[in-house]
């Protein structure tokens, strides 16, 4: 595929706001998880909360937006000097050759999850100030962000669970190709909810403890919070260390709607799709960014499906451990995770995990360490059979 | 948007209000027979094994019909298809089951409806109903839902040389969501794009982008079906599609922002 570049790139999880604070967390093996107290949700399991969400105001010209997701889409925006490079490509392209491209799980249903418990006693109607397209609807986060900076280009919410904000790099990264657009921003934000709290507690995947990726006694996910972005342009002539996306593979799984494939045949299929489009084979990749859950099925499925294409002989790692699985936002956080490990010269390792699953024969990475990768594969899957791998990598 | 986005339409598939197929609604939209008002129709999804089908909600209905119907009639293996999907939102009725339960004091909500809140759904449902591993994309843009389908499948089309099956849909939400977001019933259009002419291709279309205002229907009853659902948005295109009319259509997508698509008839 085009190569394209990575003029900018921020994330906003548990372990901080922005690159620096990320990097810092990562160095040092520090997870950012937490007893969970959010809202009024009584469960015995560890959350990755943003802090400081609830104190991020909106312009008053967008308050029909406001809603935990889209304040902490703002908080994400404005961090790193990531929208003043928006606002200076925009400036540069034009307003209408910079599309939006967001993927989110939950966009803003926390809020139509509170305004529930406000529905007028006499005809069960929700309160006037519930709005169902600024908070509820999938595209929210994405228009908030079209309207936020003026953009005037194509913009789209990719929604397929926890894969949505790492598809949403193939999605822009085919219409720069074409050159529809000159630049997008791309990235995914979900934020803390009584659905997803609950509903994976319903199917038994939570964990009472900080998650613990590909250990032997891993038992669940700890379920967080996130907002990545990055904005991409063709790199015709990239600068020399400038972070590239390479390739991108999808899939589906076709087999169940909230289990894997056994054998991670689908996420293999999304692996082996995105080498082919780098025109790269698996002895080129020098680190993976594992999905990584948790859960029992989820690592072992992936694990058998990286075994399979990889062997034991590429350093991998789940960051989840430190930033939670930040479901929606989980593929945009951890392409962010591959851009800073490719930049600053380190294998990222895996806070949480004790004792790596033998079963699973990979290179698995405990502790940060210094390295020099310079591709770097990232899997997310979700719900749905829903796959996607990414491949970045430092120009020469 | 100035290269060339161009695809064949090798199939259709169509469900609406008073509509239940592409051929039924290419007779009204010659102008052949009138438009009668009257609940969507939708089939029993008998490609789901058992334990599916009983889960299958209204959405999961109405994609596969729309999906199948225009593989069907390109003779295309569905299993063979990359897929889009592109809604303004999903199952209504499951999501204000969760935000009812949720409100209250019980909050072990079940499983099932936990897997089936995702806005992929419908997706998930057709990757096991047509064993299809391909690439499957869900995406949002409120009422420029069709829109956004339109220029991923177009992507996918062009820059990965893929034949994509394109399925934009919309469902209603029961009350209090209803009166936030008053989709009257389903309805569902698709489109399967190849990047070559083949003997059965339907037309030709390009997408390019405009600053013209959305087009509208002469018919009442139709340019009402086109406000009321996002997917039928695409109703204009279809109307050229139905008739064999060469021309452009604009169709509405993100203000300022439109997609005029020329259509050639083959």
């Amino acid at each position: 595929m085009t190569p394209i570049q990575i003029s900018a790139y921020t994330a906003t999880t548990c372990l901080g706001r922005g690159l620096a604070a990320t990097q810092s967390a990562i160095a040092h093996g520090i997870g950012g998880l937490a007893p969970c107290h959010f809202e009024t949700v009584r469960l015995d399991t560890w959350i990755g909360e943003v802090p400081g969400v609830d104190d991020q105001g909106l312009p008053s010209s967008l308050k029909a937006y406001d809603c935990r997701n889209n304040r902490l889409t703002l908080m994400g925006l404005e961090t790193d000097g990531f929208a003043d490079q928006v606002r200076n490509t925009a400036a540069r392209l034009g307003r209408d050759r910079v599309g939006v491209f967001l993927g989110t799980s939950t966009s803003g249903i926390l809020q139509t999850e509170l305004a529930y418990r406000r529905r007028d006693a006499a005809t069960g109607a929700l309160p006037p100030d519930f709005s169902y397209r600024g908070s509820h609807n999938s595209f929210s986060l994405t228009e908030f962000t079209r309207r936020y900076f003026g953009l005037e280009g194509m913009a789209m919410t990719v929604s397929t669970a926890c894969s949505s904000s790492a598809k949403v790099f193939a999605a822009a990264s085919r219409q720069l190709a074409l050159g529809t657009i000159d630049a997008a921003v791309v990235g995914g934000v979900d934020s803390l909810c009584l659905t997803t709290l609950y509903g994976f507690a319903s199917l038994q995947l939570t964990s009472a403890r900080p998650c613990r990726p590909y250990d032997l006694h891993r038992d669940g996910i700890s379920i967080a919070e996130g907002a990545a972005f990055a904005l991409l342009e063709r790199a015709d002539t990239p600068d020399s260390g400038t972070i590239l996306l390479l390739g991108a593979g999808e899939s589906s799984d076709a087999y169940h709607m909230s289990a894997p494939h056994p054998e991670g045949l689908g996420a293999r299929l999304a692996m082996e799709g995105a080498l082919r489009a780098a025109a790269l084979v698996p002895r080129d990749i020098d680190y993976i960014n594992l999905h990584g859950t948790a859960t029992p099925a989820n690592d072992a499925a992936e694990g058998k499906a990286v075994a399979a294409l990889f062997g034991a002989a590429t350093p991998c790692s789940s960051t989840k451990g430190a930033t939670g699985h930040t479901l929606g936002a989980a593929g945009a956080v951890e392409a962010v995770i591959c851009a800073l490990a490719l930049d600053g010269r380190f294998l990222p390792g895996s806070p949480g995990t004790e004792a790596v699953d033998p079963a699973l024969g990979l290179d698995y990475v405990q502790q940060t360490r210094a390295a020099k990768p310079r591709r770097a594969l990232s899997n997310s899957f979700g719900f749905g059979g829903s796959n996607c791998s990414l491949i970045f990598g430092v120009a020469a | 948007m100035s290269p060339t986005l161009s695809a064949w339409i090798d199939g259709v598939g169509f469900l609406a209000p008073g509509l239940p197929d592409w051929s039924v609604a290419q007779a009204v939209l010659r102008g052949e027979f009138p438009y009668v008002a009257a609940a969507s129709l939708l089939p029993a999804p008998a490609v789901l094994p058992p334990a599916e089908r009983r889960r299958a909600s209204r959405v999961v209905k109405l994609t596969l019909a729309v999906g199948l119907e225009a593989a069907a009639a390109a003779g295309a293996d569905p299993a063979q298809l990359a897929t889009v999907f592109t809604a303004s939102g999903a199952d209504g009725h499951n999501c204000h089951a969760l935000c009812e339960q949720l409100a209250g004091d019980d909050r072990q909500i079940s499983p099932t409806r936990f897997h089936n809140s995702v806005h992929n759904a419908p997706a998930g449902y057709w990757g096991i109903a047509t064993g299809s591993m391909a690439p499957t994309q869900v995406l949002c843009a409120f009422d420029g839902s069709f829109g956004a389908g339109l220029l991923d499948a177009l992507g996918q089309v062009v820059a990965d040389q893929q034949t994509t099956l394109l399925i934009a849909y919309d469902s209603e939400y029961p009350p209090p969501l209803f009166a936030t977001r008053p989709l009257p019933d389903v309805a569902a259009v698709a489109l399967l794009l190849s990047p070559r002419a083949g003997e059965g291709s339907l037309a030709r279309i390009t997408v390019g982008p405009t600053g013209d205002t959305p087009q509208s229907l002469a018919d009442p009853a139709l340019e009402g079906l086109r406000l009321a659902l996002p997917a039928l948005r695409a109703l204009p295109l279809l109307q050229n599609l139905a008739r064999r009319d060469s021309g452009s259509v604009v169709l509405e997508f993100l203000a300022p922002l439109h997609l005029e698509v020329a259509v050639e008839p083959c």
